[in-house]
């Protein structure tokens, strides 16, 4: 493969003569040139994302104000789900369903690992380009394609989807019991089914690109970090996203064509249904099988992007880099032996509970590892408070207090009475939602010179850190409180529990951060978009980082380096290296005469 | 309406803030250099104080969160095994907060006194083989303990001894309410399946076993104090979740297979209601109730009810679009009570009886005009019926 990629540089000249005649269509729509897929995966993602987040300051409103009348809801809803502007129970579930499904996999799954991961892999271990565009183009058509088709699911008469974003059976199997597990539920899962089809798709491309398409001298040891979680999820992707495939199909199979996969002993609407024999119990298993290595899947690109930022800006090696990576395996191997912890009360054998206790709990090694080093990685350092490093710490503040409540819902007896209240909502929120998101805004800070040739506004930065921060702590560090009282997730609204009254005005106060964060989105996407086009121009290498990308010229050219692909001569984190003068030297600079390796 | 306002003068708000940076931006025009955005040492020194507040905002906000909203939390556990997941609870929650006292002390500090300036040189500190094993060790060993306490209070919760005394009770869930069955004078509960249910047995119990004579369906749950309750939970559609949050117990309820949990009462509705804890919760909901009905009155409608505090057995678990209302109260008495209250509940067999003998006078009136045909579908009917009700107990075995 590496013989192929010397191919690449004779046939380069050539190449990029050709790459003047591309169609607008080549260029922009069916681009097999992996920095524009990246970019096509974080618009993508950001339009999702703004759906999705707009979807919950809809629910929190309603959380907030329970069944009073909002004119927005019934502009948005219209008037079958919010007759008067009062938003209805069964749309209230849907809505919490598709913001769960579009957050966790079209905003942080691919919009964040697609993205990134498209982007910096071939430059950053210096590759012309992905080892299949055409592969590349595929999955992220098929991403495109599942977006729509998720998208035109909350346009079907009986609604979307709503049986939670885990869709357990029997609920999501069955029409009569819910509506939403009509038309919705069956677009659900047609698009999750195309959704998983292209993350393979990426995740295979993104393991053999990285496994052979390496430039001279970089060998595993010298990759970023940000390479080894991508190259990491990438793997826990392929081995987990397939059972989640099963378990759709397996679904698929109970609703349409009368099999009892999930399904047994039903009476529902006056009549006995014919299942006999399935477990709900099953699909549980299948689900978190990815379901959990799913919310690694979702961190671990975070964790990688915020380990560069923080060592660039921090102008430091990033502290302890073979612990890192030896933690990011670790995180991964885990990941996938953890999944019962969402179902210790599930009926499943109280045996197994304790099994999942002890694997659940070591993750926290690992994790603490992690958290530890990146906060030795800011000491004695030279701290350069870009957006993205803020973004970067903010990220590891989060990190830390969503990941200690893990610790209460990992251990199977605590997990008896905050299974499925708030308390749960805030763990996941801290810990792999906000964080990851964090993880994205600091990378779509750091790269965007190289995505789009320009810079983003700092000042436009700074505020949208700040009030993020301080509104993602006033959303969820209440909601722990609520979750505590035992108000279980998933209610429409609590009024009828004159025992949960007292936690009416703390709900109130989630939603006015929710709902002053949410706005404050704006700002970011203002930025974003004006700067692609009247942003600053952008130096080759703003934050005077040493990875290859840097190495790249402004504008994008097909194939990345216009002459040869430069050799790596050393480790990617040699910032403030006593041996030089300047405070970083790229990887592509040679060792001097007599130069020794400082780190191990 | 006022919150609408509310989210357009916060739109507003958020435009005037761009165009400040704008000015911000403009003042800088003389100065404007290719890194005109990448943070300069005045930055560093700006957002490095910010970060040191930001670090004050967590510790007041944590301080003021559990000040304010820490009455909120539920108290004291109404189990005998409560009082073991509120220990290690309790000891978890010491260890989670000094953790994340000192990380984030140290994260924020660390950002604050290494903020960037142009003479500063960053120290070249890449790895330390000793700080690496000190948290490796330290959290391995304090999360043994954990695992260690957690699993021995698990073992002890969800494993019933089989020679204990309990009474058994079923939880019947469906879409959306709970129904409880009680074994009656034989403490064992009649067989059942879903496609058993017919008329009054709504439950689907198998009257053909003989264990099923004696037992009581019930709509409002009661429990002794002081005596271990084993729950047997069904659900007749989807999953539903029995959730006591008071007892600290919670199960899944899943249709095709019976799941348990067992616990022991230890304060009873009355007594619990006298906690200290739980008069000034219940003046404090009242408080807000009597609010909330003056608002209510002067909008035309009607007062809330003053709350008295009962247990309550909830739905955890997502069933559908009324999940947010699917609940039972739940009463503990004393054992005489209990065994009054259920002296007085009548037997399955019973109603079935009744409500069959309510319907026989009513059939009889009904045949007049009846015609062959009719009575060749009825016959056909019963047939099927009867085959129906065959099938359905060989599928149950």
């Amino acid at each position: 493969m590496s013989a192929e990629a010397h191919d690449h540089d004779h046939g380069h000249d050539h190449e990029h003569e050709h790459h003047h005649k591309d169609t607008f269509i080549t260029k922009y729509i069916f681009s097999i040139d992996h920095k524009m897929i990246a970019k096509q995966y974080l618009i993508t993602g950001i339009v999702m994302g703004v759906i999705g987040i707009a979807m919950s300051l809809l629910f929190r409103m309603q959380l907030a104000w329970p069944e009073e009348s909002f004119k927005i809801f019934n502009v948005l809803l219209g008037d079958k789900f919010a007759p008067d502007g009062v938003m209805a129970n069964d749309i209230y579930l849907a809505l919490v369903t598709i913001h769960g499904t579009i957050m966790v996999f079209f905003v942080l799954t691919a919009g964040l690992s697609g993205t990134f991961s498209n982007l910096l892999i071939p430059l950053q271990i210096g590759a012309r380009d992905m080892a299949s565009g055409f592969m590349n183009m595929i999955s992220y058509w098929l991403f495109f394609l599942s977006a729509v088709v998720m998208l035109c699911s909350l346009f079907v008469e009986a609604g979307p989807a709503s049986a939670g974003w885990t869709i357990y059976p029997p609920l999501s199997a069955l029409p009569q019991a819910i509506p939403g597990s009509g038309t919705g539920m069956t677009l659900w899962l047609v698009s999750m089914a195309i959704f998983i089809a292209s993350s393979l798709m990426g995740s295979l491309n993104y393991i053999v690109t990285v496994l052979n398409l390496r430039t001279k001298g970089m060998s595993m040891t010298r990759l970023p970090l940000t390479i080894w979680t991508f190259f990491v999820t990438a793997i826990i992707g392929v081995i987990s996203f397939p059972v989640l495939l099963s378990a759709a199909l397996l679904l698929i199979f109970d609703r349409s064509f009368g099999t009892s996969f999930f399904l047994s002993d039903i009476y529902i609407a006056g009549e006995v249904l014919h299942y006999q024999g399935g477990s709900p119990v099953l699909f549980e298993h299948l689900f978190w099988f990815l379901g959990h290595p799913e919310v690694y899947i979702v961190i671990l690109p975070a964790m990688g992007l915020v380990s560069e930022i923080m060592a660039t800006n921090s102008r430091k090696p990033i502290f302890g880099y073979r612990a890192m990576i030896m933690s990011v395996l670790a995180i991964a191997f885990l990941s996938t032996i953890v999944w019962g912890h969402h179902m210790f009360i599930s009926g499943m054998n109280p045996f197994l509970g304790s099994v999942f206790t002890f694997t659940t709990l070591l993750i926290a090694i690992p994790s603490a590892v992690k958290a530890f080093n990146w906060i030795t990685t800011l000491w004695k350092g030279n701290l350069q408070f870009n957006p993205a490093m803020l973004f970067s710490i903010g990220m590891v503040s989060t990190f830390i207090t969503g990941g200690l409540t893990g610790i209460i819902l990992g251990d199977s007896t605590l997990d008896i009475n905050v299974h499925d209240t708030y308390f749960v909502i805030a763990h996941f929120h801290l810990v792999m939602g906000i964080s990851a998101l964090y993880g994205m805004f600091a990378g779509i800070y750091h790269w965007f010179p190289k995505m789009y040739g320009r810079m983003l506004n700092k000042n436009l930065g700074y505020i949208h850190f700040w009030i993020t921060a301080v509104c993602a702590y006033g959303v969820f560090f209440p909601m722990h409180f609520i979750g505590l009282a035992g108000l279980p997730r998933r209610y429409y609204t609590n009024t009828n529990f004159p025992l949960f009254d007292d936690l009416q005005n703390v709900n109130v106060l989630i939603t006015t951060f929710a709902l002053v964060g949410g706005a404050f989105q704006l700002v970011f996407l203002y930025n974003f978009f004006v700067s692609i086009f009247y942003g600053k121009k952008a130096v080759q290498n703003p934050w005077r980082s040493t990875t290859l990308e840097w190495t790249t010229p402004v504008e994008h050219i097909h194939g990345n380096w216009p002459g040869e692909i430069p050799h790596v001569y050393r480790w990617p984190y040699d910032y403030s290296n006593p041996n030089h003068d300047v405070d970083f030297v790229p990887q592509n600079v040679p060792m001097k005469e007599g130069e020794q390796v400082l780190h191990h | 309406m006022t919150s609408l306002l509310v989210i357009i003068v916060l739109v507003l708000l958020a435009i005037a803030l761009w165009q400040l940076t704008k000015i911000f931006d403009l003042t800088q025009v003389g100065s404007t250099t290719d890194d005109s955005q990448i943070a300069s040492d005045n930055d560093n020194n700006i957002q490095g104080y910010i970060l040191f507040g930001f670090l004050a905002f967590i510790y007041i906000f944590t301080i003021y969160g559990l000040l304010k909203w820490g009455n909120l939390a539920l108290h004291t556990p109404a189990s005998e095994h409560g009082l073991l997941v509120d220990n290690l609870m309790n000891i978890t929650w010491v260890l989670i907060f000094t953790v994340q006292v000192i990380t984030q002390g140290l994260l924020y500090w660390f950002s604050f006194k290494n903020r960037g300036h142009k003479d500063r040189k960053a120290l070249f500190f890449a790895d330390s083989n000793k700080l690496e094993a000190i948290w490796s060790i330290i959290p391995s060993v304090v999360l043994a303990c954990l695992i260690l306490y957690g699993l021995y209070a698990w073992n002890n919760i969800m494993f019933v001894d089989k020679d204990e005394d309990v009474i058994e009770i079923e939880l019947y869930a469906q879409q959306f309410k709970w129904t409880a069955r009680y074994a009656g004078a034989d403490n064992t509960l009649g067989k059942a399946n879903v496609r058993l249910i017919e008329g009054v047995n709504t439950l689907g119990v198998d009257m053909s076993d003989k264990n099923s004579e004696d037992d009581i369906v019930v709509s409002e749950l009661h429990i002794p104090k002081g005596k271990k309750v084993h729950f047997k939970m069904r659900s007749q559609d989807v999953l539903h979740s029995a959730y006591f949050p008071h007892f600290r117990a919670q199960m899944n309820c899943v249709p095709g297979m019976v799941t348990e949990f067992a616990f022991v009462p230890t304060y009873t509705t009355a007594e619990y209601r006298e906690l200290p804890f739980m008069v000034e919760k219940v003046a404090k909901i009242n408080k807000l109730r009597a609010e909330k009905s003056v608002e209510l009155v002067a909008k035309g409608g009607t007062a809330l009810d003053p709350y008295t505090f009962d247990y309550l057995l909830l739905c955890n678990k997502i069933c559908g679009a009324s999940h947010y209302n699917m609940q039972m109260k739940v009463v503990v008495d004393t054992p005489e009570d209990y065994k009054k209250w259920l002296s007085e509940k009548t037997t399955l067999a019973q109603d079935i009886k009744a409500a069959a003998a309510a319907e026989k006078p009513a059939e009889g009136a009904a045949p007049t005009g009846d015609s062959t045909a009719k009575k060749v579908e009825d016959t056909v009917k019963a047939v099927v019926d009867t085959v129906k009700a065959a099938v359905a107990k060989v599928a149950m075995k």
